[in-house]
């Protein structure tokens, strides 16, 4: 049954007339999730490969019954998108737009704080359910339907995670990014929430970086509420301290944020943690027997 | 983004924090001159992206002008070391000449964010100019935090809150205040990263002012403080870095052998680890973006190879949305741009159109050396660089 995106997702295109929100719409229908409208502001009126363009959020979900919506809209102008939708009463937003201001994204936590409303992201490749539908930016061929769980802060090392998975023969479930920046909606525990409630996840990979500490929380919640199977990888062990590697939230500053505290939490709550990111997919293969 | 100490004083006066006095020099002659307008005493501060400077020689008191003019000379272009930067040390270039004022006590006050709470935070302590991570592994409780809402600001009690917790009365509280308000306003209004004065002093006469000054700022709001934005001085970055973020291409120069190109950048750490596991050293950090375009390929391995420092190299790409055949294409076209590309060059590829990407490099007019999985990957580079290959 998966998480969060399925064949009742009726998706939203926010950006819809930029290059990339066009591509990916594209490539999210072609996956098969339904694509129902596009947002673009002054392009209303407009149809995108016979996807109807709208000029903003309420409408278009007065006209589709739009209930999820995915975000390309440039980072100057990001935040009001996700308000937007919130406010169109849109439950589940995917932002997928990189380089957000982190005050921003703190005027976006408050709008939304309240609602009932799933923010997913930024920075994130988006939500996939292998075999039924995705939301995002990920290529779904290397998906595989199955009963693993994946939630990563990263992009393409949870396609490197998947693809192991797939290789194996050990299909996915629902494979969440929650993304790279510093302040972003949905955390870890939630997904791990929501992968307890789903009968089909059998197991979780889950895949960290280092900066803050929504790993080590991560990991007290798994000790205390989950009893199926987590393997865990930390990304950024050879990183120095004080370099922001790439995305805004990985760096590590006066001790805080390591790989190694991360790791020793998570080994602390019985999650299987992988030293090589190579053995995501043999370490998931044994722990499920 | 990093700014120098004098560009953060001024950036703080214009939110009523109070700073000594004090004129930026180049050269010599220009730090007698201002020490002589400073009224002659005064101290001599390298101007760097890194702190622990006092620490390193490079801040040093002068009783008159001429002895200000001797230091200056000896302290520009010195390769300045502190704890922050390395056993290189960092260049000095520029000098603050600030009147010397008499210090009765340090405190440390900084503002920053805090990720667990997702607000930002008032770190303050009486035990200034030290290291204020070794006092908070230390003594904690030595250290006074206050949170406090981005859209409201900083509120009066919680402003009380911190004064108190310094242990200030009087006037000299009624100034600490006064200038608490003008950093948090500064930290706001700058979309700053961190705003810290350490020490903040308290004169014998009672007075407050920030003796030093550091902020930071997030990279992604700079599009809307263009003044702030041309603060950077590329000069305190690492050239290839610069010559990188031209591109579009997220590199960081590192200290090992091992030259890196990946796509996305949980990858490209994770590439960095798994090298280290194999009992190497990363050369870089090198994010080309998760959708690795020809060019930005092409340019990322011409930087990459200009590193006097790298032996092997290795191109790690996991081609989802990006083919793996145009990757291919923009790695063998670098390297006939190049031409004489004498490093061994790993490669692993996967993902969409990986056999002919593959084909592609097997094809070429060069000998790469093609990996499988990431851990063969791994192996085959660090052999390649122990000179394990051919």
């Amino acid at each position: 049954m998966a998480i969060w995106v399925n064949q009742d997702t009726r998706l939203l295109v926010q950006g819809i007339t930029g290059k990339e929100g066009g591509f990916h719409a594209l490539g999210c229908r072609a996956y098969g999730t339904e694509v129902v409208a596009g947002v673009t502001p002054g392009k209303g009126g407009q149809r995108f490969e016979g996807i109807p363009v709208f000029d903003s959020v309420a409408q278009a979900c007065t006209e589709t019954a739009a209930n999820a919506t995915m975000i390309f809209v440039p980072p100057p102008f990001a935040a009001d998108a996700i308000m937007e939708a919130a406010d169109a009463g849109i439950e589940l937003i995917v932002a997928i737009t990189e380089g957000i201001p982190v005050r921003d994204m703190l005027v976006v936590k408050s709008f939304l704080a309240g609602r009932s409303c799933r923010l997913i992201g930024p920075n994130c490749p988006g939500v996939i359910s292998p075999g039924t539908a995705k939301i995002g930016i990920m290529p779904g061929h290397i998906h595989k339907r199955g009963h693993v769980g994946v939630i990563s802060r990263s992009g393409t090392l949870t396609y490197e995670a998947v693809w192991q998975l797939s290789n194996i023969g050990l299909g996915q479930s629902t494979c969440v990014g929650i993304g790279g920046d510093p302040v972003n909606g949905t955390s870890f525990i939630e997904v791990l929430e929501a992968f307890r409630g789903d009968a089909e996840t059998e197991g979780v990979i889950m895949i960290g970086e280092i900066g803050g500490s929504a790993e080590e929380e991560a990991a007290a919640w798994v000790a205390a509420h989950y009893d199926r199977p987590v393997v865990g990888f930390i990304a950024g062990r050879t990183a120095p301290a004080g370099r922001r590697m790439g995305h805004a939230g990985a760096i590590t500053s006066g001790g805080k944020g390591t790989a190694e505290a991360k790791m020793a939490a998570m080994k602390a709550a019985g999650i299987r943690v992988v030293e090589s990111p190579a053995d995501l997919g043999t370490t998931m293969a044994e722990a499920l027997g | 983004m990093k700014i120098h100490e004098f560009q953060a004083k001024e950036i703080l006066r214009r939110y009523g924090v109070a700073t000594p006095r004090g004129l930026v020099a180049d050269d010599p002659d220009s730090a007698r001159r201002h020490a002589q307008e400073l009224g002659g005493r005064c101290v001599v501060k390298a101007q760097i992206h890194a702190g622990g400077r006092g620490k390193g020689g490079g801040v040093k008191l002068a009783a008159s002008p001429e002895e200000a003019e001797t230091l200056a000379g000896e302290i520009l272009g010195m390769q300045l070391v502190t704890p922050q930067t390395g056993p290189a040390g960092q260049k000095v270039r520029r000098l603050l000449i600030e009147e010397a004022v008499d210090i009765a006590h340090e405190i440390y006050l900084a503002v920053t964010h805090d990720r667990a709470a997702g607000l930002p935070l008032i770190m303050a302590s009486r035990a200034g100019g030290m290291d204020i991570e070794t006092v908070a592994a230390e003594r904690p409780e030595a250290i006074v935090r206050q949170h406090f809402d981005p859209h409201l600001g900083l509120l009066a009690f919680q402003a009380r809150a911190v004064i108190s917790g310094l242990g200030l009365s009087g006037d000299t509280a009624k100034q600490a205040t006064r200038l608490l308000f003008g950093l948090t306003r500064a930290y706001l209004e700058t979309d700053a990263s961190l705003a810290e004065i350490n020490p903040l002093l308290v004169t014998g006469s009672g007075d407050v002012m920030a003796l030093d000054a550091k902020m930071g700022f997030d990279d992604n709001a700079l599009f809307r403080h263009p003044d702030i934005a041309a603060m950077r001085d590329e000069g305190e970055e690492n050239p290839l870095e610069v010559e990188a973020g031209k591109f579009g291409l997220n590199y960081i120069k590192l200290e090992g052998s091992i030259g890196c190109m990946v796509n996305g950048a949980g990858l490209a750490m994770a590439t960095m680890d798994i090298i280290k596991l194999y009992g190497a050293h990363p050369a870089n950090f090198l994010d080309v973006g998760g959708s690795a375009s020809q060019e930005a390929v092409s340019n990322a391995f011409r930087i990459l190879v200009s590193d006097p420092a790298v032996e092997a190299v290795l191109i790690n790409i996991f081609g989802g949305i990006a083919r793996t055949d145009r990757i291919a294409r923009g790695v063998v076209s670098a390297i006939e741009t190049l031409g004489d590309v004498r490093l061994p060059v790993v490669v692993r590829l996967e993902g969409t159109n990986v056999d002919q990407g593959r084909k592609i490099l097997e094809d070429a007019d060069f000998d790469f050396i093609i990996a499988g999985q990431m851990a063969d990957a791994a192996e085959k580079v660090v052999q390649a660089a122990a000179g394990g290959h051919g």
